[in-house]
């Protein structure tokens, strides 16, 4: 049998495939992004970006009635966007399976919180898998879709960064030869929640949970794993692996199923020890269940709720032993991520900046313009938050400091969650500004399309959102649109339209850099003319990666090779410093 | 059991850290072992930090390093070698380019580029390799290449038949760029 290796987002995106689905849809999210991305591969399945999750879950479940399998992906914040149909969802159950992934980000390595999604499970009622490595990635991915349609019920898979982003060897399967075919069948019993129908199904769900209690204490992927015999350990997904390095010789209840929990399992195998760990990232979400069951164990008491988990940190919180830690001392400056040289969003926080605003920001690259030395950003919540308080923090401030207020969003952002914002803005007539920094591609998590990009998942054409007319239609009457390039126009605009006394929305259009479709005509890079160099570090503001500080000779260097020929930087020197490669003599 | 060999990568993003450690991981299942890589990455698009960790032998577990467990620390770059230095065992080793990027705090000019990195290095892990992973790459004919260089370099202090990093090497990397990476590892495996 040949082995591949597979990070545990192919390995979701393969065992989809195994599973004979039909349908996936998401919005992305790091670490959930790469698995609709691997999907395009298998030409069976119908891929695509929603705007937001909860379009993207309410595709699933259309094609779900319809009675094909269906995958939809999103991270851990994703699904509070998707809440609402999942909750109810639970009640009325699937026709084809329907398999939810949240890939949770303990750590925060690029998120905007910590949450613990295995609390959906239970809040929802929905049963939750989740994998330790790639190989289980694939296996739960197929056993979710079977799950759904034995009892019901949509099947969350719950990931992690450790388990997205990890490669490990995979033995792949095949892909069933006959599919059955969707169709049309009427059940609005079952598909129409009004109280009368929804208030049938809700003892039925709860039973449903009793009985996927019971079948999953006789299944294998919950499984006791022989050691010493001296202490025992339940623990599941990643932090399975880091108890076995960590505590090689002791018994091990693996779970794969995290909800509902196999109580009698639980209780059978805690019964054999004096000492019992529960070993989980985040939330006592398992300890708190067995706790209840009157069974006590070593857990949060001693394991970290914040942050992820690794092989010294279990054994440094539980057992007292001090591991080392990379070197985070100040001789070594860190190495934050900064905007992309080039980058359309600088030029606009630079002037915000200069205009003094107070910026309410949102989530995207711009999120950078937060760092030094731009600094221009005042608030960031989460997705489309922007406008809204931007409209709310205007209602309470003085008539001076109302116009300081504006609002800063992405495109993709925008039509996210942002768009119902301006709606808003409008309606309550709001005084506020919101720039939208259109770059046409929803950059952050690594430039997947959206609505304003003209393209879909799979690369077709698409047709273009067009952001000016929608503001318009939604009753904004003054709309600009801006190269943001230009920073003398840039900081007019701004101004004026803080000022205005009614709501107004900038719209700027340059490409994101990285985009290489988007930015065919070449820009020489600039360099810095020596001679006229005074060493004001004036264009060190602007915090471009491809200007650097020469501390010897006290001026500025440009890196020819990184440099996009943007010509930001030289706006910004009134020494005329700056020219084209080749024209300094 | 047999041990478990644990490498860090590290360098800044754009560098090419993660089709080393799949460079890595390949030559590794060939070998017929098990293997477990990891990466963080998201946000590395502009320049950030970047770490991969690849871990191999008869069975593994984690796929992060064990804290101070790091055999060979492989590194792109100076100062992120250095960031990564205490996690490395006692008797390990770095295979470091001798490349320095500043970070955002130095490229404005409000702290030096910290100095003496190299010594810090082999005065702490004596076995170290450090290599001019960039004018190598240049030679070679692409200043894209370094990661390339440097994989020439690992493969001489491990154990595995040269075969295998060649076919792992055309696997994974373009046609159109496979000569030139080619050279570039040749002139890692003569770099001393
Ligand atoms: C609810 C939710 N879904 C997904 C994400 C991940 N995410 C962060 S920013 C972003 C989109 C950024 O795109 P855009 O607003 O166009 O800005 P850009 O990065 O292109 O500048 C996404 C998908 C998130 N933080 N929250
Ligand atoms: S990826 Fe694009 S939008 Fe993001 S920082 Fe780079 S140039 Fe700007
Ligand atoms: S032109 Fe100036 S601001 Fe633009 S990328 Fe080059 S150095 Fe940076």
């Amino acid at each position: 049998m040949k082995k591949v290796l597979l990070s545990g987002n192919e390995a979701i995106a393969r065992g989809t495939y195994e599973a004979g689905a039909l349908v996936a849809c998401a919005y992305p999210g790091t670490p959930s992004t790469e698995i609709l991305e691997n999907i395009t591969q298998y030409q069976e399945i119908d891929a695509s970006w929603a705007p937001n999750e909860k379009v993207a879950l309410e595709v699933g479940i259309g094609a779900c009635f319809g009675g094909a399998r269906a995958l939809v992906t999103m991270k851990h914040v994703g699904v509070n966007v998707a809440a609402d149909p999942l909750f109810t969802l639970s009640y009325t159950g699937v026709r084809g399976g329907l398999v939810l992934v949240t890939a949770d980000d303990p750590e925060l390595h690029s998120s905007q919180n910590e949450q613990d999604n295995r609390n959906f499970a239970k809040f929802a009622k929905v049963p939750m898998f989740e994998p330790a490595d790639s190989q289980e990635a694939l296996e739960y991915t197929k056993l979710a879709f079977e799950v759904s349609e034995q009892f019901d019920t949509p099947v969350f898979l719950r990931s992690t960064t450790r388990i997205s982003h990890s490669k490990s060897a995979v033995v792949l399967g095949e892909r069933p030869t006959e599919i059955k075919k969707p169709d049309l069948e009427r059940n609005p019993a079952k598909l129409v929640m009004l109280p009368g129908n929804a208030r049938k199904l809700h003892p039925i769900i709860e039973q449903r949970t009793l009985d996927l209690e019971e079948w999953s204490c006789q299944q294998p992927f919950n499984t006791i794993e022989k050691g010493a015999g001296e202490v025992g350990v339940i623990t599941s997904g990643v932090s399975y692996q880091y108890v076995k390095e960590a505590m090689p010789d002791a018994d091990v209840l693996k779970l794969g199923m995290v909800y509902p929990l196999p109580k009698p399992l639980i209780r059978e195998f805690a019964a054999k020890y004096k000492t019992l760990y529960v070993v989980e990232e985040l939330d006592p979400f398992i300890e708190e269940q067995v706790r209840a069951m009157g069974i006590e164990v070593i857990g949060k008491d001693k394991i970290s709720i914040c942050g992820e988990l690794t092989p010294g940190r279990v054994k440094g919180q539980l057992f007292d032993q001090d591991s080392p830690t990379e070197d985070t001392s100040a001789e070594l400056p860190p190495r934050p991520p900064s905007m992309c040289p080039g980058c359309p969003h600088r030029g606009v926080f630079y002037e915000l900046k200069k205009a003094k605003a107070y910026v309410s920001g949102d989530i995207g690259c711009y999120t950078l313009g937060f760092m030094p030395p731009l600094s221009a950003m005042d608030t960031c919540i989460c997705m489309g938050a922007s406008v809204g308080i931007a409209t709310g923090i205007s209602k309470v401030l003085s008539e001076e400091d109302k116009r300081k207020v504006v609002a800063v969003i992405g495109d993709s952002t925008f039509l996210h969650t942002g768009i119902n914002g301006l709606m808003d803005m409008v309606y309550n007539k709001s005084t506020s500004t919101l720039i939208i920094l259109d770059n046409r591609i929803t950059a952050m998590t690594g430039r997947q399309e959206n609505p304003t990009s003209g393209y879909q998942l799979n690369e077709l054409e698409a047709p273009r959102v067009d952001l000016e007319q929608l503001c318009r239609a939604v009753g904004v009457r003054h709309v600009t649109i801006l190269d943001p390039y230009d920073l003398a126009m840039t900081g007019k605009v701004i101004r004026a339209e803080m000022a205005r006394p009614e709501v107004s929305v900038i719209i700027t259009t340059k490409p994101c850099m990285l985009v290489p479709r988007d930015n065919q005509i070449p820009r020489p890079p600039l360099a810095v003319d020596n001679d006229k160099c005074t060493g004001c570090k004036a264009c060190l503001q602007i915090g471009c990666p491809a200007i650097i500080w020469d501390s010897e000779k006290k001026k500025s260097i440009v890196d020819p090779i990184i440099c996009t020929g943007c010509k930001v930087c030289l706006q910004t020197c009134r020494f005329d410093a700056f020219q084209e490669c080749g024209e300094i003599s | 059991m047999s041990k478990v060999n644990n490498i860090l990568l590290a360098g800044v993003g754009g560098q090419g850290i993660l089709l080393a450690s799949e460079v890595i991981s390949e030559v590794m299942l060939m070998a017929g072992l098990d293997v477990k890589k990891n990466e963080i990455h998201g946000m590395s698009q502009r320049g950030g930090s970047v770490v991969s960790h690849v871990r191999y032998g008869e069975k593994v577990y984690s796929s992060i390093i064990p804290e101070g467990e790091v055999d060979i620390l492989f590194s792109f770059e100076l100062l992120e070698t250095c960031r990564y230095l205490p996690l490395l065992r006692k008797n390990g080793r770095a295979v470091v380019s001798d490349w320095k990027i500043a970070p955002p705090s130095v490229a404005r000019g409000t702290v030096p580029y910290p100095k003496d990195l190299t010594q810090k290095i082999c005065s702490q892990f004596p076995s170290s390799i450090i290599v001019d992973g960039l004018n190598l790459a240049l030679a070679a004919g692409n200043a894209k290449t370094v990661n390339t260089v440097l994989l020439g370099a690992l493969s001489n202090i491990l154990d595995f038949d040269r075969e295998m990093w060649l076919t792992a090497l055309q696997q994974m990397i373009p046609s159109r760029l496979l000569d030139v990476n080619l050279k570039a590892f040749e002139a890692g495996c003569q770099a001393k």
